[in-house]
């Protein structure tokens, strides 16, 4: 037997400083170090959208922002976003942190492999980022990298930055086959005793299906990217048309631009699930704690995301119908769009559902969830508007694209990170975060992106394009509409700079916080059930859990409390914190400053 | 299948339905982690594979294909392969000689990569590069990314030869011979694919 479901026994992590917090293979240092780079590389990003608004609202107020700087700034903010923030920080921060812990489980079932994961992670941050020190700088040919253009002379990074590109993804893949491996083979072979598939949180399961997605849909990313530095290096012709460039015929030529964007977004599209599955799951494990209930249809929303995965393998070509793919193939994919949206909508009637009739804790990761539904509800309606080849071709390369995916593809993911974030901080940390700071923070930022991205949708509609680094003389776009573009940059610069609210709470919380007990928001979840706050290395100190029930026994009619932990077997108290003085339904709302009452009156030790 | 339906049709929230068990009834497969991890693997493996003959497939119907000489030391080469993969059969099934079997079955492999090299240089001679036709792109492509997965197993081959003098490591040593034996088959499996659709392009 491994370690990771080792039953008993002394596990003692390792002392020496640079084994336990640098090269550790602790899937919880590990998980910590995923999401610190995460959110590093991600504030870089977040200045570089700056930079952008800069120019859009107040054009050529910022002299070094040519429109090389312009483009480069535009790619490289798509792609950390998407692939070194979003799914390194759901995958390996959230998933690394929260597979073992809550499958009960000592640690990953690979242990060296996760380490290994991490690491090569960093390396291709770190590849990405040199990128802005080699001739040329970063490569500006939008996330999207399509050839030729990519490669071409006059994108900027056509010689260099294009290439540091592939490579780092290339990197960051198998760094992510490292952890993707670790995560799946976990969930699958260690759970811990009474740990059946059904009992698993929805967390879990989502984190599962993005995995499996993940490591299916990563390769094809792969194999464009080899085949596009092959292009570019070796002067193959994979994807390069016959063209005449700068006046002359290029060597190269008879290849297909079409079959790289086939590649990418049959990556693309997936990865699309890959952001927004593990916020699905996180999300609906937060709403039905602070809602006190039981989530709603828990079989269909497990259903739902198994659907989910499947059908997000045959959606990708909704992103190139203007493509010059064939249209006939277009009827199919808006079809296969729109059965998407059946598995999506079941999801977001039951997370409502849920919250009906609930005894809803409008605390800090509960205001962010329940924000999250409101910007994936607008976020996926629009989704439906470009879904069909007919309104897509209008609206194509357009601000309402912008719009609609920054609402359902970042706006709304971002919020579950935060929402996520607050929620297992006080677990991850031994601290509570202020409560006030906050509640600020989900207002600002709440409030801001919907000032930011509303507008865009109506700039879409008039036809503003997207990407174009100068909009003046265009009779199309009225004079309003640079106004508008103003008013998105004040409000854009602003809400990005209050997200310093966030940073002041993580940082000064674990220094002046106050202490978290076990179980502050009284949840069933075994992450919640360790002996030791923050949990110890193996986590769960002599003995493995035992679950005797599924992951949503809130409210239960004639129970002693409001909350049965799954490892709290059927004819006793709580047992947690008697076990080990820790986990159980000890704490109470943080709210109140501090484990609440336990009366008649409050039986749940819950604050109001 | 009809374990799968029933365990994603169960109720959880109803009492009594599941039965805790020990903790082997909740593994998802009766096997060792390591083998249900290298059978993801080969999931993964199986993506980028396929996605490389698909796109190989898209490809070969425009204008410039040239279709490829195939050289004959690659049938040649599918012969060392073969014989690699039966070799880590006969270390798998055999107490008294896994250790022989086992040594002969990496030196067949590593053979084998250096023989595509040679392939390669055949080719360069004939005045085939990478860059001259698609046709040769996918080949240098296709052959370098199946050799560099056989690399990638001898690593873990000369890793699992260092377990074999211990007496302490007898369970895992065979454990991972029984991984790189069905490796090398899976790897065999991909190069059959790959060749016949070399020859038949």
């Amino acid at each position: 037997m491994a370690y990771a479901d080792q039953d008993s026994g002394h596990h003692a992590g390792p002392d020496a400083f640079i084994w336990k917090y640098v090269f550790s293979q602790d899937h919880k240092v590990i998980a910590i170090q995923y999401g610190c780079t995460a959110i590093a590389v991600g504030l870089l990003a977040l200045v570089l959208s700056w930079l952008m608004r800069m120019q859009i609202g107040f054009p050529g107020s910022l002299e070094f922002v040519d429109p090389t700087v312009y483009y480069q700034a535009v790619t490289m903010h798509g792609m950390i976003m998407v692939i070194y923030l979003l799914t390194a920080l759901f995958l390996g921060g959230f998933g690394n942190y929260l597979i073992p812990l809550m499958c009960g489980a000592r640690d990953m079932v690979f242990p060296f492999l996760n380490m290994l994961s991490y690491w090569f992670y960093l390396v291709s941050v770190i590849i990405l980022m040199a990128s802005y020190f080699v001739p040329g700088g970063p490569t500006g040919a939008g996330w999207t990298l399509y050839p030729p253009q990519s490669i071409l002379q006059g994108t900027p990074g056509h010689d260099w930055g294009i290439v540091m590109m592939l490579v780092s993804l290339a990197v960051f893949i198998i760094a992510f086959t490292m952890g993707g491996l670790n995560y799946v083979t976990t969930i699958l072979q260690a759970r811990c005793k009474g740990m059946t598939l059904m009992r698993m949180p929805l967390t879990i399961w989502s984190i599962f299906t993005a995995t499996v997605l993940g490591l299916l849909a990563f390769p094809a990313l792969f194999v464009s990217a080899v085949m596009l530095l092959f292009d570019r290096l070796l002067g193959t012709s994979f994807f390069m048309p016959y063209i005449v460039h700068m006046g002359q015929a290029m060597e190269t030529g008879g290849g297909s631009p079409v079959l790289f964007q086939h590649l990418f977004w049959f990556f693309g599209h997936p990865e699309v699930y890959i952001v927004a599955l593990p916020a699905f799951g996180l999300v609906s494990d937060i709403l039905s704690t602070h809602a006190r209930k039981n989530i709603f249809g828990y079989r269909m929303m497990v259903w739902a995301i198994l659907a989910i995965g499947g059908i997000s393998f045959i959606v990708w070509a909704h992103h190139m119908y203007v493509s010059g793919m064939n249209l006939y193939l277009g009827f199919f994919f808006a079809t296969t769009t729109l059965i998407i949206a059946i598995p999506t909508a079941i999801k977001v009637y039951n997370w409502t559902l849920t919250l009906w009739h609930g005894n809803i804790h409008l605390n800090t990761p509960m205001l962010f969830a329940i924000g999250f539904i409101s910007t994936f509800l607008i976020g996926g309606l629009t989704g439906l508007f470009l879904g069909n080849v007919a309104v897509d071709i209008p609206l194509s390369d357009t601000y309402f694209v912008v719009a609609h995916f920054h609402m359902v593809m970042a706006i709304a993911p971002i919020m579950v990170v935060f929402a996520a974030i607050y929620h297992w901080y006080p677990k991850i940390t031994g601290r509570m975060y202020n409560e006030t700071l906050g509640k600020w923070h989900f207002w600002v930022t709440f409030v801001g992106t919907y000032l930011i991205y509303f507008p865009m949708h109506y700039l879409g509609f008039e036809g503003m394009p997207r990407r174009y680094y100068a909009y003046e003389g265009y009779e199309f776009i009225s004079d309003s509409a640079q106004n508008l573009n103003e008013f998105i940059s004040v409000v854009a610069i602003t809400v990005g700079v209050l997200q310093v609210l966030f940073l002041i709470n993580m940082v000064m919380s674990m220094k002046i916080g106050r202490k978290a007990p076990a179980n502050p928001w009284n949840a069933t979840t075994l992450e919640w059930q360790t002996p030791e706050t923050p949990p110890a290395h193996g986590n769960w100190g002599d003995r493995l859990p035992v679950v005797y029930r599924w992951a949503y026994e809130y409210s239960v009619p004639g129970a002693a409390t409001d909350f049965v932990p799954q490892n709290q077997p059927d004819d006793s108290q709580p047992a947690a914190s008697t076990d080990h003085g820790g986990g159980g339904p000890a704490g109470g709302s943080p709210a109140d400053g501090g484990p609440a009452d336990r009366s008649p009156d409050n039986p749940h030790g819950v604050s109001a | 299948m009809s374990s799968l339906l029933k365990t994603l049709v169960s109720k959880p929230w109803l009492s009594g339905q599941d039965v805790v068990g020990a903790p082997a009834d909740v593994q998802a497969f009766a096997l060792p982690r390591e083998k249900v991890g290298l059978r993801l693997f080969f999931a993964v493996a199986t993506s980028l594979f396929l996605l490389f003959i698909v796109s190989y497939r898209m490809r070969m119907y425009y204008d410039d294909w040239v279709p490829l000489i195939e050289p004959g030391l690659l049938w040649f080469n599918t012969g060392v392969l073969v014989l690699a993969s039966v070799f880590m059969q006969l270390a798998k099934g055999s107490a008294q000689r896994r250790t022989t079997w086992f040594v002969l079955g990496g030196l067949a492999a590593i053979s084998f990569v250096g023989l595509q090299l040679l392939v390669w240089e055949q080719l360069a001679a004939a005045g085939h590069f990478v860059s001259s036709n698609p046709a040769s792109s996918f080949f240098y492509l296709i052959t370098a990314v199946h050799g560099l997965h056989m690399l990638g197993g001898i690593v873990a081959w000369g890793r699992t030869l260092l377990l074999a003098g211990s007496a302490a490591e007898q369970d895992r040593y065979r454990m991972y011979v029984d991984l790189c034996a069905v490796y090398w088959h899976y790897l065999l499996l991909v190069w059959a694919v790959l060749f016949y659709l070399l020859l038949t392009t």
